[in-house]
């Protein structure tokens, strides 16, 4: 057991797949010497040589296009995107090729490649800096979106998005980095694709990934004082989804509330609503409603606290679906 | 506001010609070239292939048997000589329109035309030819290519990776990006960049103000413009440029000067933008017939040479034609496969919900079942 922050799981989850398999490649902007402008790949350099942790030009779509010729010689390539509103000019590497080219080649060509994201808001940053475009990738066929939310989640999950076949573009909750947890590197993961009940709760049910599932934590911790057990699942995989899990809780509380810093508009939670109440009507006593981003771009960071989902918003919710 | 568009010129100083439009060998101080007739006549033999492959799939096009035909007529000879000069260690990544160095590198013409038909969106294994799934967003592959070149620099590979892109790509983020990168990393890698002078409708004027060769100095690695009509010349200059990868010393620009003497695609109407006279210019610098006139007017090659080798690419066209027609559509649950390697929950049920929907068909006639007549 160790106590880790989310930020130095990833890094010595990172580690762990470089030793593991010869072929895993780190490459970004500053992922070298700097060691990442969040740490995350701190280290990994002197240890692993500039041949296997390259500093990139300052280029997204020349960091994903080249993973993808990396992966045709056979490698696999773990790349950082330094955040989350820097993807955008990688955007057509990604859906165009990277998300394609196993489909195309009817299965010939693998590209177990590793997008990593830092993104979500509430670091007090710049425009560009706190964004949530996970919904753009899920909404992609061809790539898997996973999302973690804890150090030791974080610590696994990045090993198993390495050694996974398929690319995947692994979102990292920047405001939870400094989080610390005690993480056990002994113990064996969850599967990648399966939700988790952060919580256990009878009364309502909140659906949530990333940086919001401590928001939502936090929430039932309040609601909790008031009488109220609300259940907390985190989503983990956003694309492909562990349903059951979902479904499951939804049933058991009658009342769903996703949560998510995304817009809403047709965003992940949108698809969980629908989803949610498709399979689950006849259990369902509220409509499942949604908490997240307003449909504005990213506010200036003196305003965020008013346009992220809080505790206040998540419990007004759950006041308004229980009341319903 | 007046419109500065630059003519570039033909020819220049460095502009590496071996073989006249008439046929004659020329000497080039920088690009010697030791082949023999038997290889020159190898190398006429692929460009006659080539353009009867071509010429075979747009007439399968305007027949309905393609949904469009991407035609290289005109590009024979840059295409042959850059496809004969990779060895088995290169791997070539295309654009959508390299049917010539598929040829040179061992595809089966009939696979390409899965894509055109519309049975499939590639589907061929690129590590077994060492040639990539063509490119139809422009430029992307140059990017795959460095990255590959890069991971030859890695394994210790001895081979070089070559990126096929036309005028028009060069204009795009990907391609500069990809010169960039291959200078920075110093990475085994050729770009040869096809300047056909048209990209669909838009003049090679449009995308640069200066040569395109011209522009690998900027990034730090030698360019060079070449006749790419001219099969003697592509084939020398990309040797050159290969071994000089191969060697470590880092990736170079080849722009072979050509000229697309079809349309863009079956789909489009040059008449609109090019005048007819310019085609005529091109027809008198034709790639195949130099080489003919090389052959005969030095008694390489007689009448029944040309006419063997006319012979055996009616055969392939035959082939071509047969295979095409011949291919089978895709079974609809088909559409699910190869998303993923890993697979994926979501796809089972998809796929389970649209088999289930399919088999609420059965026993009725397969008009009323693609009508969806009677199915509620």
């Amino acid at each position: 057991m160790a106590t880790l922050t989310l930020a130095k799981a990833l890094n010595e989850g990172l580690r762990k797949a470089m030793e593991n398999d010869p072929k895993v490649l780190v490459m970004g902007e500053d992922v070298g010497q700097l060691g990442g402008v969040f740490r995350v790949t701190d280290g990994l350099s002197k240890d692993f040589g500039e041949d296997r942790v390259i500093d990139t030009p300052l280029a997204e779509s020349g960091i994903i296009g080249t993973a993808v010729g990396l992966s045709i010689r056979g490698f696999r390539p773990v790349c950082e995107i330094q955040f989350d509103g820097f993807v955008f000019p990688a955007f057509d590497q990604i859906v165009t090729q990277v998300a394609k080219m196993h489909y195309r080649s009817s299965g010939n060509v693998k590209l177990p490649i590793t997008i990593r994201i830092p993104y979500g808001g509430g670091i007090g940053a710049v425009e560009h800096h706190s964004e949530s475009p996970e919904a753009y990738f899920a909404h992609t066929p061809g790539l898997k979106v996973v999302t973690c939310s804890n150090p030791a989640d974080a610590y696994w999950m990045i090993q198993q998005a390495v050694a996974c076949d398929d690319p995947i573009v692994f979102f990292e909750p920047k405001r939870r980095y400094w989080d610390k947890a005690e993480v056990d590197t002994d113990s064996s993961p969850a599967d990648l694709w399966s939700a988790r009940i952060a919580r256990s709760g009878t009364d309502a049910t909140l659906i949530t990934y990333g940086p919001s599932v401590r928001t939502c934590l936090e929430a039932s911790a309040a609601a909790a004082e008031e009488g109220r057990e609300l259940e907390v699942v985190d989503l983990r995989a956003l694309s492909p989804i562990d349903w059951e899990t979902v479904f499951t809780s939804a049933r058991k509380t009658g009342h769903a509330i996703v949560v998510a810093e995304a817009p809403v508009y047709v965003s992940l939670a949108a698809e969980v609503a629908a989803r949610v109440t498709e399979q689950c009507f006849y259990s369902l006593e509220s409509p499942v409603l949604r908490v997240g981003g307003y449909s504005t771009p990213y506010p200036a960071s003196r305003i965020e606290e008013d346009y992220l989902p809080d505790l206040d918003r998540v419990l007004d919710a759950v006041d308004r679906a229980i009341g319903f | 506001m007046t419109e500065v568009l630059l003519p570039q010129p033909s020819e220049g100083p460095g502009f590496v010609q071996l073989l006249t439009p008439e046929g004659q060998r020329v000497e080039h101080p920088d690009y010697a070239l030791d082949i023999s007739d038997d290889e020159i006549k190898s190398l006429y033999r692929d460009l006659v292939m080539v353009r009867r492959i071509d010429t075979e799939a747009t007439a399968l096009q305007r027949q309905g048997q393609l949904g469009l035909w991407a035609s290289l007529l005109g590009q024979e000879a840059a295409q042959v000589g850059a496809g004969r000069a990779l060895t088995e260690r290169d791997f070539a990544f295309p654009t959508y329109r390299e049917h010539g160095v598929a040829y040179c590198k061992g595809v089966d013409p009939v696979t390409l035309l899965g894509l055109f038909r519309g049975a499939s969106q590639g589907g061929w294994d690129p590590n077994e030819n060492g040639f990539g799934l063509y490119t139809i967003v422009i430029g992307s592959q140059t990017l795959h290519a460095t990255g590959y070149a890069m991971g030859i620099q890695r394994d210790g590979g001895d081979g070089a990776a070559m990126a096929f892109f036309g005028d028009g790509a060069t204009s795009q983020g990907d391609v500069n990006e990809a010169f960039v990168w291959a200078g920075s990393f110093n990475a085994p890698i050729v770009f040869f960049c096809q300047n056909n002078q048209w990209a669909i409708s838009e003049p090679v004027e449009r995308q640069s103000h200066i040569p395109l060769y011209r522009r690998a100095e900027g990034f730090g690695f030698p360019g060079v413009r070449v006749d790419g009509n001219d099969v003697l010349a592509v084939l020398a200059v990309t040797r050159a440029a290969l071994a000089r990868a191969r060697e470590g010393s880092g990736p170079s620009l080849v722009e072979a000067y050509t000229y697309r003497m079809a349309p863009h695609t079956t789909s489009d109407d040059p008449s609109r933008y090019r005048l007819a006279a310019d085609l005529e210019t091109w027809k008198l610098k034709d790639p195949v017939e130099r080489v003919k006139a090389y052959l005969s007017r030095h008694g390489v090659a007689d009448a029944s040479f040309f006419a063997d080798v006319s012979a055996a690419a009616d055969e392939l066209a035959a082939h071509v034609r047969a295979a095409c027609i011949e291919m089978a559509d895709p079974e609809p649950l088909s559409l699910f496969d190869h998303v993923y390697a890993g697979g994926s929950s979501l796809l089972d049920e998809e796929r389970a919900g649209m088999a289930a929907y399919l088999a609420s068909f059965e026993g009725e006639s397969p008009a009323a079942a693609k009508l969806n007549v009677g199915a509620h």
